[in-house]
């Protein structure tokens, strides 16, 4: 597909960074009629976007993304609809575990921030959740309860997007690492890199979608805005019995955890292991590890039995009020970023829907998130 | 977590390579800590007893458990540390060494670590080929050295390279029956491997008895031949067996099939390098079809590209069994000069009579892994319908959708599809798996290799967790809300 099309003509908008959010923002521009072409330095969601947990929680999302993140589960259930193929996701309920008198409090707090922006979260007797998760720890004291939960199989995301993106049109190129975006007078020209064997990409706007590359893409348009990396640890366990129906986290938010139709059960929560930006992720810590696993059995102790299957990293962003970056490149004319959301892969379909409605000159559904709040704003303990 | 034990060098693997590796370096004056995850020294091709088994008195030990009890014994004077039935499941990039055993983990920090961890048994995909019964030649030949078992009453044996003599007169010996061995080389290719016995009367001796043992006992055969399917049959199995050419690919001529009757089919198709550790590390690799598949780049003393990580033996690329012993001293020599313990002269004249022995015997290993070398044909021939990755039941038609439809690496393939996802973690099917990738990608670099992760073995929550409570749980502080 990518050596036949016609290079000449300009691109209506070159997309850069294959994962969700520039999946979806190239796809609902071109069910909005644009000519797009979608570049990413490797295979599409392959980062961040195809190895988080799948988690399609509101427990964990920032109470501010509450309602972007309730419209975007809808689109994950419904992705077989809009995608042609659907991420296995799953809607169960979600319930979020206090063991101590501190996490509580914190489960009290919590519920009632995302309750205001319309989460359906309410605390329940650590009885009541057992009935509904019986294999939960004996020492649980209170638990927050959602019924708007559930998960995705993050690592079919890839298929989804790639079917739906060529059934709208939209030219993919993989392992095209970007070099530079020169731009001028009505447009950009998207430089590659000579291994991708491309004339640069001529187009009259530009979509910045790298996850936690979007530092780096940005100072190519001159703009400074610094995005921390954050290096998840991921742990997969082999199938076993079912021991679990619902997801789980914990009132600190430092668990998330849920069992597969298959039988696998997926540990995550966002315990830090060793990497950066230049490298990706490169290696588990161990003590983190130990710490991970621990609060894993500790929840759902029929979990001790199951054996781990594979440990990976997954890079996740975060600007520095953690809050996501969401529309015009400060200073820019037609180019656009998006990205950095705290649970980006639970609200990213629908992130990448408004920033679309926005380029196309409609009036999103819900406000973005401008950019240029984040200029000069010093990155906390930096 | 205790803080990891530092040391010299930490072996994985305790075969031919990985014992002599040890027992070299230790006589180099390093401190050498040896892990297996079998009950002893020995690997494949020197298997320990179980335990609890011992050798019947009556029964002439065989040269290869003569020459395993030396090298266990060898090992036990030598101060060399072992730990056996222990498993090293993680490894990080400064080395930092995590084994299981029945205590727990533990940690190691050696300042330099070697992989001696020899292949995994390929099998190219038939229908019929994950049915209880149906086992790999090197499964056979455990059951063979290690508990004089027989995989059946009545056995096919079938596939590639010298396991089939190996095990058909295993089974012969211990008193079962061959049904056939079905060869997917000619008696030509065999013939053009004489020239690399030059120098090894004793495997030319060992391989005419094997074939004088096959004929006294009437046993057939089938050269270029392969099985095509195995059906259960009663108690038993119908083996369909037919001609393939010299890539492998089944010839489709008119009545050439026939069904053989067996309860057991031993079947293997070479065997792979273990890359594991290497591809954990993210050590550079290469595909080399004739020494297995791919390989970690290294140079003659098995220095990786990874500094202090060094490879020996046949998961450095197959050279057979006697060619990895020197292989390991030639490495663990190279170890003791890059840690300062041995001096450049020295160093050169203890390794030159190694490289000498080592060139003898991977003459012939080479031979044997051409033979074993996987066939472009057999790979294309395998059905639409039939398993390839046996873990998660993903099928070659499975396969080849995910790669008309854009998966065009076997990370992507993984990915989409669950192939090498499942406990084996893509050592039953990496191998075919890439093959089948890289006929529509453009080559076997193309399709790549599936990504190491952790664990390099299973281990449960509980192994690694160990004794706790809530409190000592070092959760980090709470997410923004």
């Amino acid at each position: 597909m990518s050596a036949r099309t016609n290079n000449t003509q300009p691109w209506d908008a070159v997309v850069i960074g294959g994962g969700v959010m520039g999946c979806s923002t190239a796809l609902h521009l071109a069910q909005g009629g644009m000519r797009v072409a979608l570049v990413d330095r490797g295979p599409l969601c392959r980062e961040a976007s195809g190895v988080n947990a799948g988690t399609l929680t509101l427990h964990m999302t920032r109470a501010a993304l509450i309602p972007y993140a309730m419209r975007a589960w809808q689109m994950w259930m419904e992705a077989e609809r809009w995608l042609g193929m659907g991420v296995l996701a799953t809607g169960v309920p979600g319930l979020t575990l206090a063991f101590t008198d501190a996490e509580c409090e914190l489960v009290e707090v919590r519920a009632k921030a995302r309750r205001e922006f319309g989460a359906p979260i309410e605390v329940i007797s650590p009885q009541r959740a057992r009935q509904i998760e019986p294999g939960l720890h004996p020492s649980l004291l209170k638990a927050g309860y959602c019924e708007i939960d559930g998960f995705a199989s993050a690592y079919l995301t890839g298929r989804a997007f790639r079917h739906a993106l060529t059934r709208a049109g939209v030219t993919v190129f993989e392992n095209a690492p970007v070099e530079a975006v020169d731009s001028g007078d009505g447009g950009h020209a998207v430089r590659l890199a000579a291994a991708a064997g491309l004339a640069p990409l001529r187009t009259r706007r530009v979509v910045l979608a790298g996850g936690v590359w979007i530092e780096n893409m940005l100072a190519w348009l001159g703009v400074n805005i610094p995005v921390k990396v954050l290096i998840n640890q991921l742990v997969v366990t082999e199938r076993i019995r079912p021991v679990m129906r619902t997801v789980l986290s914990v009132a600190s938010g430092l668990l998330s955890l849920k069992q597969f139709a298959n039988g696998t059960v997926l540990i995550g929560g966002g315990w830090q292991g060793e990497g950066d930006r230049e490298r990706g992720g490169v290696e588990a810590r161990p003590q983190n590890l130990v710490g991970n696993m621990r609060l894993a059995a500790y929840a759902v102790p029929a979990l001790s039995e199951a054996r781990v299957a594979r440990i990976w990293l997954g890079l996740e962003a975060e600007t520095a009020d953690a809050m996501p970056i969401i529309g015009d490149v400060p200073g820019a004319s037609h180019a656009w970023v998006i990205g950095s959301a705290h649970s980006g892969y639970t609200s990213g379909p629908f992130m990448g829907r408004i920033l679309a409605q926005h380029i196309l000159g409609q009036t999103p559904e819900l406000p973005l998130f401008d950019p240029a709040r984040l200029l000069g704003m010093p990155m906390p303990g930096a | 977590m205790s803080a990891p034990v530092p040391l010299d060098l930490l072996v994985i693997g305790a075969g031919p390579a990985g014992a002599r590796a040890a027992l070299r370096a230790r006589s180099c004056g390093l401190s050498v800590l040896l892990v297996d995850e079998n009950p002893g020294a020995g690997g494949q091709v020197w298997r320990p007893l179980p335990a609890a088994f011992e050798r019947r008195g009556d029964a002439p030990p065989s040269p290869e458990a003569r020459d395993g009890d030396a090298l266990r014994h060898e090992l036990r004077r030598s101060g060399v540390k072992s730990l056996f039935g222990h498993k090293v499941w993680n490894i990080g990039s400064d080395l930092r060494t995590d084994v299981i055993g029945p205590d727990g983990s533990r940690s190691w920090h050696p300042r330099a670590l070697l992989v001696a961890t020899g292949t995994t048994e390929r099998v190219v995909p038939f229908p019929g080929w994950t049915l209880p019964g149906v086992i790999g030649l090197a499964a056979a030949t455990i059951l063979l050295k290690s508990q004089n078992m027989l995989p059946g009453r009545r056995t096919v044996v079938a596939g590639s390279g010298p396991l089939l003599l190996a095990v058909a007169n295993g089974i012969l010996k211990a008193g079962g029956e061959v049904a056939a061995v079905v060869d997917i080389a000619s008696r030509g290719e065999w013939l053009r491997t004489l020239p690399s016995l030059t120098g090894r009367p004793d495997l030319v001796w060992q391989g005419m008895q094997w074939q004088w043992r096959l004929r006294a006992a009437g046993v057939p055969v089938l050269y270029r031949h392969a099985v095509r399917a195995v059906e259960s049959a009663g108690n038993g199995f119908g083996v369909r067996i037919g001609p393939v050419d010299a890539s492998g690919r089944p010839l489709e001529r008119a009545g050439v099939e026939r069904v053989w009757q067996a309860d057991a089919v031993a079947v293997g198709h070479g065997l792979v390098p273990g890359t594991d550790v290497t591809r954990l590390l993210r050590a550079r690799h290469r595909f080399v079809r004739e020494r297995g598949g791919w390989i970690a780049q290294a140079d003659a003393d098995g220095r990786t590209s990874v500094p202090g990580l060094y490879i020996a033996g046949d998961g450095a690329g197959i050279a057979g069994a006697a060619a990895a012993g020197a292989h390991g001293e030639i490495a663990a020599l190279a170890c003791a000069l890059d840690l300062g313990v041995l001096d450049a002269g020295t160093h050169a004249r203890l390794r030159a009579p190694l490289a000498s022995q080592w060139a003898r015997s991977a003459r012939f290993g080479h031979a044997m892994a051409g033979l074993m070398a996987l066939r472009a044909g057999a790979v294309a021939g395998i059905a639409a319908d039939t398993v390839v990755c046996r873990c998660e039941d993903v099928t070659r038609a499975q396969i080849d959708a995910a790669v008309r439809e854009g998966a065009r690496d076997v990370n992507q393939l993984k990915a989409w599809t669950r192939c090498g996802m499942g406990p084996c973690q893509g050592r039953t099917c990496g191998d075919v798996a890439g093959a089948l990738v890289a006929a529509q990608v453009g080559g076997r670099e193309a399709a790549g290799f599936f990504t190491g992760r952790a664990p390099l073995r299973p281990v449960s929550l509980a192994e690694v967790a160990g004794e706790y409570t809530y409190a000592d749980i070092p959760i980090p502080k709470a997410a923004p809300l």
